[in-house]
Order: C-alpha cells, then sequence, then structure tokens
C-alpha cells in the first residue's frame, strides 16, 4: 500500500463480503423450492428470493468494483484519494440504499424488471450514490501525477456503467419497449462497460504480479476492451430475437454475439502469456490463482458457455429456460466475482500488513469454489437441457417438466454446499488479515 | 507490429463505429413502420395489466416473451394454451387463479395468493391477450399451441 487514503477499499471489499454471503442464503432458498421444498413460501417466495440473490449480486459486485477503484486510482495516479471522508459516507449510503431496497422486495416494494428490481425512488438514490463515487475517482485522477490507461479504462468503465443505470428508469407502456431498454442495462453493463472494469482491474494484478512492462499489457488491454465492444455492443441482439422486434436482429445479434467469445479469449491468453512472460514472481500466490481463473473461466463460462445458446435457431428453443441459468452462473462467477476475489486477495495483505500469501485455507478456498460452481452449471445444464427437450419439443407441461428435473436440484444443492464451503474459507481469510492499517505503509515499503 | 497508439485506434474507432450502428438499429426496430407488437392495441386495461405485472414483480417466477424467473410457467400465449386444456375456457382459469385466496399450487408449487380484484384479473387478462398477438420471429409458435404437438404429448393430456 502506498497511500494512507487506499484503506478506505478495505471497507468497500467488507461490505461485498457480507451481501456476497447474503445472496448464496437466497441462492439456497430458490435451490430448494427448485427441489420441491418451499417451506419458506409464505415469508420468502420465490420471486423475493429471486429479486434478492439478483439485486445483492449487482450490489456486492459493485462494492467491490468500487473498492478495486479506491485501492487502485491513488497508485496509478499517484496521489492521496480526492476525499476519503466523502468516500465513507459513499460506503454508508451504497449500504443503507441495498439494506433498504432487500427489505423492500420482502414487503412487494419493487419494480418487476429482472435486475432492475429496485424501486424508482431508491434509484435516483442510487444515481446520487453513484455520482459522488465519480466525484471522488474523476477528482484524484484530475489531481493525480499521472493518467495511465489502466486506471482511464477503469474509470471508462465505471462512468459508462453509470450512465447507461438510465435507460432502465424509463417508464414505457410496452412490454417490448420496456424490455428492450431493460437490456441496454443488463446487456451493456455485463457483456459490455463491466468488462472494461474487469480489464481494467485484470491489467492492474497483472502488472503487479507478473512485472510484465505496463506498456505491453496496456496495449493488449486496448485490444481486448476494443474486441469487447466491437462484439459485445451490437451482440445485444441476442436478447431481441424473440422479444417482438424486427427480423434483423436475428443476423446481427446472431453474428456478433458469436464473436464475443473472442475477446474473452483473448483476455484468457493475455492473462496467461502475460504470466508466462512474468520475470518476477511476486510471492502472492493465491492473488495469481484468482487473477489468471477470472481471466480462464470467464472464457468458459461467459465465453463458450453464452455461445453454446447464442445463435438464434438454438436460442429458439433454450430462450426463457434452465439453459440461461447454467451460462450465467459460470459467466457472473468467472468474469466478475473471481476479479473482484482477485484484487481482495492481492490487495488485503497490502493494506493489512499480514502476508498470509499462500496458505492453504486459501487455496482450499479456490478450489472448493470453483469445482462447487462448476457442478452448479453442470446440474444446471443438464436440468435446462432436458426442459428445452421435454418442454419445447415434446410439449409437455412445464410442471411436469419441473418435477421431471427436481432431482438435478439435490445435485445442484450438493454442488453449491461445496461451492459456499469454498466461500466462507475465503471469508475466514479476509477476517483473519485483520483490518487495515498506516503501519501497513511501511512494511510494504 | 502493433503499437500501443494503433490498438487505443481500435478501440476507440470499432466501439464508435458499432455504438452508431446500434443507434441505428434501435432506432429503424421501434420505427412504427416495422412495428411487431400492434402498438395501437395498448388499450388502458393493457398499461394497468403491465402495472401489475411490473408492481407485483410476476416476472420473479414466471417467464414472459421468454424472459423472467423460470420457477412458474411462461405466460406468452397462456391463454391460448389454457383453452385448448379447459375446452376454451383459459381465460375463466386464469381469473379463478389470479384471484385466489389461497396459493395456488400445481404439481405442489406453490403461487402467492395475490387475491386480485375481479377488474385487476381483466387488467392482466387484456395484458397477457395483447402479448399474445405480438410476432415473436417464431417463439410464439415453440411457446404456443403446436399443431404438430408431439404423440406422446397428446396422450398425456388425454390422460389427465
Amino acid at each position: 500500500m502506498k497511500y494512507k487514503s487506499q484503506k478506505v477499499a478495505y471497507w468497500f471489499f467488507a461490505l461485498s463480503m457480507a451481501l456476497f454471503v447474503l445472496q448464496l442464503i437466497y441462492g439456497f432458498i430458490m435451490g430448494f423450492a427448485h427441489a420441491g421444498f418451499d417451506g419458506l413460501h409464505e415469508f420468502i417466495p420465490f420471486n423475493t428470493a429471486k429479486a434478492v440473490h439478483l439485486n445483492l449480486l449487482v450490489v456486492w459486485l459493485l462494492s467491490g468494483f468500487m473498492g478495486a477503484a479506491y485501492y487502485i486510482i491513488p497508485e496509478e495516479a499517484q496521489i492521496e484519494l480526492y476525499s476519503v471522508k466523502l468516500a465513507y459516507v459513499q460506503l454508508i449510503s451504497l449500504a443503507v440504499v441495498a439494506v433498504a431496497a432487500i427489505i423492500g422486495f420482502h414487503f412487494n416494494i419493487w419494480e418487476g424488471r429482472k435486475f432492475l428490481e429496485i424501486p424508482r425512488g431508491l434509484d435516483y438514490l442510487v444515481v446520487v450514490n453513484v455520482l459522488l463515487f465519480l466525484y471522488i475517482i474523476l477528482m484524484t485522477l484530475y489531481k493525480g501525477k499521472r493518467r495511465t490507461t489502466t486506471a482511464l479504462v477503469l474509470t471508462m468503465g465505471l462512468f459508462f456503467a453509470a450512465l447507461l443505470y438510465l435507460p432502465g428508469m424509463i417508464p414505457f407502456d410496452s412490454q417490448v419497449t420496456d424490455s428492450f431498454f431493460r437490456w441496454w442495462v443488463v446487456h451493456l453493463w455485463v457483456e459490455g462497460v463491466w468488462e472494461l472494469i474487469m480489464g481494467g482491474i485484470l491489467s492492474f494484478l497483472l502488472i503487479k504480479l507478473t512485472g510484465v512492462d505496463r506498456e505491453v499489457i496496456e496495449k493488449w488491454l486496448y485490444v481486448i476492451v476494443g474486441l469487447t465492444f466491437l462484439s459485445g455492443v451490437l451482440g445485444t441482439g441476442h436478447h431481441y430475437y424473440y422479444i417482438g422486434v424486427n427480423k434483423i436482429w436475428l443476423i446481427v445479434g446472431g453474428i456478433f454475439s458469436a464473436l464475443e467469445p473472442l475477446a474473452f479469449l483473448a483476455m484468457a491468453l493475455f492473462a496467461v502469456n502475460m504470466y508466462r512472460k512474468g520475470e518476477k514472481k511476486h510471492p502472492n500466490k493465491l492473488a495469481l490463482y484468482w487473477t489468471l481463473g477470472a481471466a480462464i473461466v470467464s472464457f468458459v463460462g461467459a465465453g463458450l458457455l453464452g455461445f453454446a445458446h447464442t445463435l438464434p435457431q438454438t436460442n429458439l428453443y433454450t430462450h426463457g429456460t434452465l439453459v440461461t441459468a447454467m451460462h450465467a452462473h459460470l459467466a457472473f462467477w468467472g468474469a466478475y466475482a473471481m476479479i473482484v476475489l482477485a484484487i481482495i486477495s492481492y490487495s488485503l495483505p497490502n493494506m493489512t500488513g499480514r502476508k498470509l500469501y499462500d496458505s492453504s485455507r486459501g487455496r482450499m478456498a479456490f478450489w472448493f469454489s470453483n469445482i462447487g460452481m462448476v457442478g452448479m452449471t453442470i446440474a444446471f445444464g443438464v436440468a435446462g437441457v432436458a426442459q428445452v427437450y421435454l418442454e419445447r419439443i415434446m410439449k409437455i407441461e412445464f410442471m411436469e417438466v419441473q418435477k421431471m428435473v427436481e432431482v438435478h436440484f439435490y445435485i445442484l444443492i450438493i454442488c453449491a454446499t461445496l461451492f459456499t464451503t469454498g466461500i466462507i474459507l475465503y471469508i475466514i481469510d479476509f477476517v483473519k488479515h485483520g483490518r487495515p492499517t498506516d503501519e501497513a505503509l511501511e512494511v510494504h515499503s | 507490429m502493433l503499437s500501443k497508439k494503433q490498438a487505443r485506434a481500435f478501440f476507440l474507432g470499432g466501439t464508435l463505429v458499432t455504438f452508431l450502428i446500434f443507434i441505428g438499429l434501435t432506432i429503424f426496430s421501434l420505427s412504427k413502420d416495422v412495428d411487431q407488437t400492434n402498438h395501437e392495441n395498448i388499450t388502458e386495461a393493457v398499461v394497468r395489466g403491465k402495472n401489475l405485472w411490473d408492481s407485483n414483480n410476476c416476472m420473479g417466477c414466471h417467464t414472459l416473451l421468454g424472459e423472467g424467473g423460470y420457477y412458474a410457467p411462461e405466460l406468452t400465449k397462456v391463454i391460448d394454451r389454457l383453452n385448448v386444456k379447459y375446452n376454451g375456457s383459459g381465460e375463466q382459469v386464469i381469473k379463478s387463479i389470479l384471484m385466489s385466496p389461497v396459493p395456488w399450487q400445481p404439481n405442489g408449487r406453490k403461487m402467492v395468493a395475490y387475491g386480485f380484484s375481479n377488474e385487476e384479473a381483466e387488467d392482466l387478462i387484456a395484458f397477457f391477450d395483447w402479448i399474445d398477438d405480438i410476432d415473436l420471429n417464431g417463439f410464439g409458435e415453440v411457446v404456443g399451441v403446436d399443431k404438430s404437438i408431439s404423440p406422446i404429448a397428446r396422450e398425456r393430456m388425454n390422460n389427465q
């Protein structure tokens, strides 16, 4: 840690971890409900659990991205954060908005729009919160001694993520138009600007962990984010195939979303190559595990599994089935959850001064969570493919099919238990690091 | 060998071009000339139905236009499907589910008992009815009542 103000990142990461655990609890409620055990229906019906599960995912990842920015930007700009006090105000308001939204979901206070369930009143608070965050980051960059590509790409990602939240707030009478612009937020976040954030964090970590020249890493960063937008923006079309808009999206969406894996493939090759090229062997092996893991698993989850059902002729049958849940779980895990866990693993020893590198608990956390998530993905995949065949081809009724695929949710719950064990081990490691301290500055230097 | 400057030009140029095409296609596909949604048929009842759909987060369990929770049935073409199953009484069945004071639970999976009023239930049916007439580029046939229904599925339906 080079600047005292970087410590604020710790508390964003702590919030991330707390919300992540809560997200998993609601995931279990949904898994059990799918397996036929919905004992909590009276208090937490499925749509409540689903809204909480999705929104907590978004908020804990955003909190992780913000923490990453508060850690990375001072180091890249070579200056203390513009205002630590404001950063704490932003942290508290983020936590308050998240908790208020989640409580509201239990009392039928929401907008029934997947991923954007936060009610309109709280939407405005989200906007204010994100504006405050951007103000702190942009002022730090403005006053900074240098402006690196890594910092700019990360900031651009966060800035456009904020901007793209706005189309989701426009009210429409037509379900089709509503859905059309909902994807401007959701798709252009996860298959667009969030990849900039991921790329920025990945670039920072590779510079620190491999020792490869910044110029080389940042050049390839431009190529990767270039590929991301080249394929991802028009790739939005894969959400428009069957929602009631023109057939032109079948062609445009089909071609460009088929190219989307290229960006993830480039990211995986980039990370692995930089690691091989690097002469510096950083002792923080766990951070390296998570960094390379994020690049590789995101290629499999987001790239390959996305491709598996993105072509219009396949998607005609898989659209709106558990096949989507299969892809979504490994994609979010690989691309975004793992990169947040990577930056935490890298920065935590630097902020606390406790260099718990390469602990067996840390390695178990990595492998348990990854093996568990791959198992969950397979369970969702088998259930999804069976659902497509039985419901869409054989025309057996939805609920009968759900009964038939129930067994796969037992497997899902077992794998989710392994996954959760990994995450608990990760959090134990997090807690064992203790609190951030100014003394860590000296330790590092 | 590619320089950093060229890589930046590729990123900025590619992003700008694809984004402009994206905006152009958005304007095209939402224009009146290529409307597939029968936009003129969106009545006040349909809008009220959509608001009920949103404010109760029905999408959290059901799917509509293939989007939603994957926990409860797809509701695109639901009226057609239930008409076939219940000899033309599809709307009545939907109404009774929506107005039920106790949870509807087909095959043991419970739905929230919303206990909607008669007017609210009719608004939601108007909304589903409007959805059913949208041209979904073939998806409507996949989730709808298929005339070429498989013999196994037909046998199952007859046995019920």
